[in-house]
């Protein structure tokens, strides 16, 4: 019975938050939306069972991504409204509404669930996040690794595309920065 | 003897490769030189080879490399020589040795100088491998070797124009060039299809494996064989109706004319049948009928000599007649006649188209012996050599031709077949007609080339000295008939003459002797003083129906090129044009058309890319959901 | 009671709305917000089907679309700070360079 209000409830909640993230103006209302939007989600991860999975969506998401974007968005004018020129909105919600009433009538047929098979099946007894461990650490070692790399290599990859002349201002004007740095090199 | 072998086989081909490296430079007359020298090693390599198979009695057969090999099909490169290849390795490469050095001379204003001589010697080694091949597939190779370098050296001269003459309208070297290689190539599907027929019953193309097969295929099979492979001999030795190509390939400059249309190419069809005996001899009616169109051919051929006017061409009509004399013998079983023949007349005929090249030389390139007369005073060897080779081919007792030419017709007699006996012997007369016509024209009465502003002049000396050795072969070739026919009937069917043909040949003899001399004082007495020209007679119906060949090149023109052409053109505007070449410009048309229109998409702005990708995205998943509900 | 049929609806409609956004959006920062829309609607099917069929390979892969995700934010935020430095815009149609 909680799970069926807390489904529609999510459901309702988050699609209502990610429509605002597409439609606002305002970075920050789309942000804070957003950042909403994804703990609901992690809530839907809660109630699959998937603990490890939610809490990491959790710490991932809304900590770090989030605050990521919110970090980017000092650089750029974030209270300033976007003006977005919008030409063929007609063509969009079409594709957009197209998709869906396409995805939903595939998700929407019934399913011939008897060929499949748990390739790793989850054991009754124990934890979510023990069970997550033994199977990321034995059957997904190597792409876990992989994953390891990639990260630090976007992160090396961040910080040099972003540190590059961080002692500048992005908003001001640049002509006064540029007088300032060359008052600093001739002294 | 493998070494002297590859010698006398691959110093032509070194020679056409040392003369290619110098094919665009301008006249070097060591080229020249060199040439000749390494044609005058595959002589001698192939005298010395002569004298090892007629001392010893053996033959020399050497396995180069495997060349094809291909499941069943196993075909070498693999070279023989015994007493057939090697009489005619020796008549080849003499020739060509004089042909060589005579065209220093002959070519020596020529700018192709070094470009010819690549020609000339790659024709000599396409001969070589067409007569040392130990099978059938090499055989052919040679055959279409000496095929393209005919269609090079005929078309030497290919920027030349095309030229009005009375007799042959409109005939330029390229135009004979191309004429002689499709007329050959004709003949040569006839060839292929005689290799396949062999090689489907047999399943071999070596010369000893199919020969020792024949007694074992039936009558059919043996007459289709033989018939096919007497067609492409009939091709590359200009038989009756493939004969026109040979008298227009003279528009070819004069050395290749001795070389490939007097001595060696045309003589690879009588090469064949004679190498193809035991084939030939199996199938009697084919034989004969080999004999009965040769014998044709040499009236034939000899009827349109008696008026024709151009120098070369009554050469080249001689050829075609003598020809005609070597497959009569050839079908009547006298194989090695027919062989002695053709080694007799490379000697005499390669000896008259030099003395004609001398005089068109002399002449500025003027070929109508109408015009000419009186040279004797100005070219006084090249008066003795050509009235030697032209006593030669008349038969004249002790010269060459007497002796190989008495012989065929004695065979004709032997045989039987009387009716050929009567042609032969006329044909022998008027043989003798058109050659001193000719001579005496050239050479005798009054100086008619003055009229239009001729100064001509004798030859160079050593042009004259390399003649010489084939003046003294036309003179004294005869002697070793005896000789020839106990060295190549080691290998070749023996053929005697009955009893009673021998009993009468001195009168048979006679009979040939007679007409030949006839044939010679009619032409002095009509022509030694000079020209007469006889009004009534060249109008009269005969004498144009000659003059025109038969009008045969006409009749080829008007009912096998003209529809041709219309045909290829209907076939170019209709089809071509409105179907193939509109289809793929078509292709090209939508191709262009649609990038043109598509390249608006690519607009820089990511955006519009992103909606183009959900565009293609949503297709596939529509498509997806569609062919699942679908299927 | 509640299906993988329901969540599966539910992920495809955020999925969309990410997809809707992508289109819709000009601005390269809310581009970003869109395909993070679109990322966790995945995430969710993941989880699902994962749940329903007892079987641990779902979430794996939402692991792993999560690091993804992250690095790409990580890369992304940067190219956009260098464009913005560059440009002084974040707008795509200020930054078409390449017509064709």
């Amino acid at each position: 019975m909680y799970e069926i209000i807390a489904f529609y409830l999510f459901s309702a909640l988050t699609i209502g938050l990610f429509l605002i993230t597409v439609m606002s103006k305002n970075v920050l209302y789309a942000m804070t939306s957003l950042a909403a939007g994804m703990v609901l989600i992690s809530g839907f991860f809660f109630i699959l069972g998937a603990d490890f999975l939610g809490v990491v969506q959790l710490i991932v998401y809304v900590g770090a991504v989030m605050a990521l974007y919110s970090f980017a968005m000092m650089f750029f004018d974030a209270t300033r409204d976007i003006k977005e020129k919008n030409t063929n909105s007609a063509l969009i919600f079409l594709l957009g509404g197209l998709s869906a009433v396409v995805l939903v009538l595939i998700f929407a047929a019934p399913i011939h669930s008897d060929a499949i098979q748990a390739l790793y099946p989850m054991h009754e007894g124990v934890g979510n996040a023990q069970d997550v461990g033994i199977v990321l650490f034995t059957k997904y070692l190597v792409p876990f690794e992989v994953a390891a790399v990639m990260l630090l290599v976007a992160m090396i990859a961040g910080i040099i595309l972003a540190g590059k002349k961080m002692d500048q201002s992005l908003t001001e004007d640049m002509a006064a920065d540029d007088e300032i740095m060359t008052q600093k090199d001739a002294k | 003897m493998e070494n002297l072998v590859y010698i006398a086989l691959f110093a032509p081909f070194v020679s056409s490769m040392f003369s290619a490296l110098f094919g665009m430079s301008p006249r070097q007359t060591f080229v020249g030189i060199v040439a000749s020298s390494l044609l005058f090693i595959s002589f001698a390599a192939s005298a010395m080879l002569a004298f090892h198979v007629y001392t010893t009695g053996t033959s020399v057969h050497v396995t180069m490399m495997e060349w094809i090999s291909a499941g069943d099909l196993t075909i070498p490169f693999g070279f023989l020589v015994d007493q057939v290849s090697v009489t005619m390795m020796t008549v080849v490469t003499l020739v060509s040795t004089v042909v060589h050095i005579y065209s220093i001379g002959y070519m020596d204003h020529d700018k192709s100088f070094n470009r010819f001589f690549s020609y000339l010697s790659a024709f000599v080694f396409s001969m070589m491998i067409l007569v040392m091949s130990d099978n059938f597939a090499g055989l052919f190779i040679g055959w279409e070797g000496v095929g393209v370098c005919s269609w090079l050296l005929i078309g030497f001269w290919y920027h030349k124009e095309d030229v009005s003459r009375e007799e042959n309208p409109s005939i330029s070297p390229s135009w004979a060039a191309n004429e002689a290689f499709i007329m050959n190539r004709i003949a040569d599907l006839g060839m292929l299809v005689g290799l396949f027929i062999l090689y489907w019953n047999v399943g071999s193309l070596q010369y000893d494996v199919v020969f020792s097969a024949l007694p074992n295929l039936s009558g059919s099979i043996l007459n289709a064989a033989a018939v096919a492979l007497f067609i492409g001999a009939m091709g590359k030795s200009a038989q009756f109706p493939l004969h026109t190509w040979l008298t227009d390939a003279m528009e070819g400059p004069t050395p290749v004319s001795a070389l490939i249309h007097a001595a060696t190419m045309v003589t690879a069809g009588v090469f064949l049948v004679i190498r193809a005996n035991p084939l030939f001899a199996m199938t009697p009616e084919v034989s004969f009928f080999i004999a009965a169109l040769g014998t044709f051919v040499a009236f034939f051929a000899a009827s349109m000599a008696l008026v024709n006017r151009d120098l070369k061409r009554i050469i080249a009509f001689s050829t075609l007649s003598q020809l005609g004399y070597m497959f009569a013998a050839a079908g009547l079983g006298a194989y090695w006649i027919a062989l002695f023949h053709l080694a007799a007349h490379a000697f005499f005929k390669a000896l008259l188209f030099l003395g004609a090249g001398n005089v068109m030389h002399a002449m500025h390139d003027e070929l109508d012996i109408f015009k000419m007369g009186g040279l004797k005073k100005v070219m006084k060897w090249t008066y003795i050599y050509m009235g030697l080779a032209s006593l030669a081919l008349a038969g004249i007792p002790f010269f060459a031709g007497f002796f190989s030419k008495d012989a065929i017709i004695e065979t004709a007699f032997n045989e039987g077949t009387l009716v050929l006996w009567a042609i032969l012997v006329v044909t022998a007369g008027m043989t003798a007609f058109y050659s001193f016509r000719q001579v005496f024209l050239t050479f005798l009465g009054d100086e008619r080339y003055k009229a239009f502003g001729i100064h001509p002049h004798e030859m160079y000396k050593f042009v004259l000295v390399a003649m010489s050795p084939l003046a003294i072969l036309a003179m004294v070739a005869g002697f070793g008939m005896g000789s020839f026919e106990h060295f190549v009937t080691k290998l070749l069917p023996e053929y005697h003459m009955s009893e009673h043909t021998h009993h009468i040949a001195w009168i048979l003899g006679l009979v040939v002797l007679v007409f030949a001399v006839g044939g010679i004082w009619l032409a002095y007495k009509k022509y030694a003083k000079g020209l007469k020209r006889d009004e009534k007679l060249e109008n009269s119906f005969i004498y144009k129906l000659l003059a025109n060949q038969y009008y045969i090149p006409q009749l080829y023109g008007e009912f096998i090129s003209k529809p041709y052409a219309m045909l290829s053109e209907m076939m170019w505007k209709n089809v071509d044009m409105k179907i193939v070449d509109a289809t793929v410009d078509g292709i090209a048309k939508f191709i262009y058309k649609s990038g043109d229109g598509s390249r608006k998409m690519q607009t820089g702005n990511l955006s519009n890319y992103l909606n183009w990708m959900a565009v293609g995205g949503v297709l596939l998943l529509v498509v997806a959901a569609l062919s699942a509900m679908l299927g | 009671m509640i299906g993988l049929t329901h969540y599966l609806i539910v992920s495809a409609l955020i999925f969309s709305i990410g997809l809707m956004g992508v289109l819709r959006r000009r601005n390269l920062l809310m581009l970003f917000f869109a395909t993070e829309v679109m990322l966790n609607a995945v995430n969710i099917a993941f989880a699902a089907i994962s749940h329903y069929y007892n079987d641990l390979t779902g979430q794996m892969f939402a692991f792993f679309i999560i690091a993804i995700a992250a690095s790409e934010v990580a890369v992304g935020l940067g190219i956009l700070i260098v464009l913005y430095k560059k440009y002084g815009s974040l707008d795509l149609d200020d930054l078409a360079s390449m017509k064709g």
